[in-house]
């Protein structure tokens, strides 16, 4: 009996040390939940979730100080992929700000640009090329479209212009059919009906 | 040499669907010349990959064939020439013949009506034309994968070229309902094809060559015999097999076409390359002919133009760029009956946008339908879950599924159903009893896919950029403390140094003022010394 008792209880005692060593050793680094988070964000840097940057955003949101409904640039997509992330309820977009779903470019016109610097230093991306006094221009392929050069322009020579469609960036359209769902609905609708008929049958 | 049109073992693909040909409405008569537009409109992107860059500019004039765009270097891209002889008029956006109904950059040539060649003479010696020389001619004379893919020929070799390719597949099963532009090729230049063929197997050091081939093409099929037997063919090792495939919707498929004629199915991901098999459209065959013997870019290709709208169906050769409506008019458009104008067949076609737009190095058809004749997009009823789409399905996938995925925008779970092994045939939505359009889903599904994967590593690149401008920042802030924190160092030894030299001045300035007082004490001495004396002396 007593020799029973102290097996179990080296045996306890050893595997707890293996264990409790191997948690210690073996440590698996996972990602940390803001990365993920930040993953998920659209890196527009726009500021317009009231924190300075995407990053600081997913950290207030893994840190639970912020909603998962205050990026507009991801909008309803992004509102899903967090909250599928963090197994929490999706909320609708928080449109205190107004909210603008084209995906926008700014483009400086360069008759009126005095060569401030000022939207250079606005960037988030680092997509303004220029020089004091010199004229300024966006690099478009970079531009996040987060309208922060917009503001500082002391001449109001940015103009923020939907991204233009072209061959590369086009995409088939999903069937839609007025007809369709009508028609749909009317079917489902009218086999609720005999369904309802027959169960006063 | 050795044929076999019976005996050869064939395999069958899964699915598919029986249509009804509707070729005999343009496959008897002879190859027509379109009659010379006014104004040739040339996209420069007519290929899979980048645009091609323009050499001319606009006021240029330009022979036939000339060069007018150049491949973009190290990605994929293709040449364009010149239709015919003219003046550059314009390089801008015009409409194309594109489900999108976008415009993109197109050089517009005036054409003088004299249809003049650039100079050009026959290659004599190609015997001698070694592996990389056949691949960079027709690299020169913009080829592209004719069958619909529009893949630039000549990466395609070299790649082919780099691993060891066994078999080439001719595609010649031309297996949509209506177009006849590869059937009537076969018929009437024959030889043009078998040439190429050999060209495109030495290319690639192929060991073997198949050309499947739909058995409602008797007539295309013994005249290729004809070639293979009665021309004089240099190349002595040349085994070329003619094989009649089951007329069956989608053999022409590449897949299904690798899996009739080998019994070999391309896995998921992977190309036909991966199995030791390159595959050629019969168009494309002839294209190398023309680039190679007679030195001469592609610069036309053969339209099928017909339908119950068209007056006189028939097969075209139209020099690309010719606005469709040129077509409709030499063919006969019967205005009244006129109900959709699609260019490519029934099956995988779309409506033109706009019959002004080019003809390119893709149309291989152009279908007018008249009322009634194809079937019309009936409102789609609620799946009934019947799974014909499935059983119909030639990539043995679940459209049912994907239906589903897709219309809830599932990215995840439509990549785990194997959606971009869709090859868009249209089996799925002909066989569908409640008319659900679900190649448009698909479609719609695989671009968004697309797109979004796009955008994410648009994001990854803008997070980097921004990181990296953080970084920055923070950089030149040290730099900045750093500087200022060497200035007020340097301040305050220099203050500290001043100090020093303060207090050194203030020795000096009481030295000086010791002496100014000595010499003030001695000038009042003197005066005093000065006054007195008479002083004294009154005294």
């Amino acid at each position: 009996m007593l020799s029973g008792v102290l097996a179990l209880i080296m045996l306890a005692a050893f595997f707890g040390l293996v264990l409790g060593f191997s948690a210690i050793f073996f440590k698996v680094e996972s990602s940390p939940v803001v990365n993920k988070i930040d993953n998920l964000l659209p890196q527009t840097q726009c500021g317009q979730c009231t924190f300075p940057g995407c990053r600081p955003y997913a950290e207030a949101i893994a840190a639970k100080k912020a909603p998962i409904n205050l990026c507009p640039p991801g909008g309803e997509k992004t509102i899903q992929a967090l909250a599928d992330l963090l197994d929490v309820e999706a909320l609708p977009l928080d449109e205190s700000e107004d909210t603008d779903p084209i995906p926008l470019v700014a483009v400086i016109i360069e008759e009126i640009c005095i060569g401030c610097t000022l939207c250079i230093q606005a960037c988030p991306v680092d997509a303004i090329l220029g020089a004091a006094k010199q004229m300024h221009t966006v690099i478009e392929s970079e531009c996040t479209g987060c309208k922060l050069c917009v503001l500082p322009c002391p001449v109001d020579c940015i103009e923020m212009v939907p991204i233009k469609q072209t061959l590369s960036n086009w995409h088939w359209q999903e069937p839609q059919y007025s007809v369709n769902n009508k028609t749909e609905e009317t079917i489902f609708t009218s086999i609720q009906h005999v369904l309802s008929e027959n169960a006063h049958l | 040499m050795s044929l076999h049109n019976t005996l050869y073992k064939l395999w069958p693909f899964p699915g598919g669907i029986k249509t009804a040909g509707k070729k005999e409405l343009s496959n008897q008569q002879a190859i027509n010349s379109s009659k010379l537009s006014r104004y040739l409109s040339i996209p420069l992107s007519q290929h899979i990959g980048s645009a091609a860059e323009p050499v001319v500019n606009v006021g240029d004039s330009v022979l036939k064939g000339q060069v007018l765009a150049i491949a973009k270097k190290d990605v994929i891209s293709a040449m364009i020439h010149a239709s015919s002889s003219g003046i550059v008029i314009a390089i801008e956006e015009r409409l194309l013949a594109h489900p999108s109904g976008l415009s993109s950059l197109c050089i517009i040539i005036e054409t003088d009506g004299y249809d003049q060649w650039i100079e050009h003479s026959p290659e004599k010696n190609i015997q001698s034309l070694t592996t990389k020389q056949i691949i960079s001619r027709i690299g020169n004379a913009g080829i592209v994968g004719m069958g619909g893919a529009l893949f630039p020929t000549a990466p395609k070799l070299t790649t082919a070229v780099q691993q060891t390719v066994e078999t080439l597949i001719i595609n010649a099963a031309e297996c949509e309902p209506y177009i006849t532009c590869d059937d009537i090729l076969m018929q009437k230049r024959p030889e043009e094809i078998i040439l190429g063929i050999l060209l495109m197997k030495k290319a690639v050091g192929a060991k073997n060559c198949l050309i499947g081939i739909e058995n409602d093409k008797p007539e295309a099929c013994q005249a290729l015999i004809n070639a293979i037997q009665g021309y004089d063919i240099p190349h002595s090792d040349a085994k070329i097999e003619i094989i009649q495939i089951p007329a069956r919707y989608p053999a022409g498929g590449e897949k299904q076409l690798i899996q009739v004629l080998t019994g070999q199915e391309v896995p998921s991901g992977k190309l036909p390359m991966d199995l030791g098999i390159i595959c050629h459209n019969v168009t494309t065959a002839a294209a190398v002919y023309q680039a190679i013997y007679c030195n001469e870019p592609l610069i036309s290709r053969i339209v099928t133009i017909t339908g119950g709208a068209i007056k006189r169906p028939q097969n075209i050769e139209v020099l690309i760029g010719t606005p469709i409506h040129n077509i409709l008019e030499q063919a006969g458009l019967d205005k009244e009956k006129v109900e959709k104008i699609i260019l490519g067949g029934p099956m995988m076609g779309f409506a033109v946008p706009s019959v002004d737009s080019p003809v390119t190095k893709a149309t291989n058809c152009i279908l007018v339908s008249a009322k009634g004749e194809l079937d019309s997009a009936s409102p789609a009823m609620p799946c009934i879950r019947c799974a014909r789409c499935t059983e119909s399905c030639p990539m043995s996938l679940l459209p049912q599924q994907l239906y589903w995925f897709a219309k809830a925008h599932d990215i995840e779970k439509s990549q785990q159903y194997h959606l971009f092994d869709c090859i868009e045939c249209g089996c799925c939505s002909y066989v569908c009893p409640s008319n659900i359009p679900l190649v448009q889903y698909f479609r719609s599904a695989k671009t968004e896919i697309l797109i979004d994967r796009q955008e994410h590593k648009q994001s990854n690149i803008a997070r980097e950029r921004h990181e990296f401008r953080l970084q920055r920042l923070e950089r030149i802030k040290q730099t900045k403390a750093e500087a200022s924190r060497l200035r007020k160092e340097k301040l305050a030894r220099k203050k500290a140094r001043d100090k020093e030299n303060d207090n050194k001045t203030d020795k000096n300035n009481d030295l000086i003022k010791e002496a100014i007082a000595r010499s003030q004490a001695k000038k009042t001495l003197q005066q005093a010394q000065k006054s007195t004396p008479p002083k004294a002396t009154d005294k």
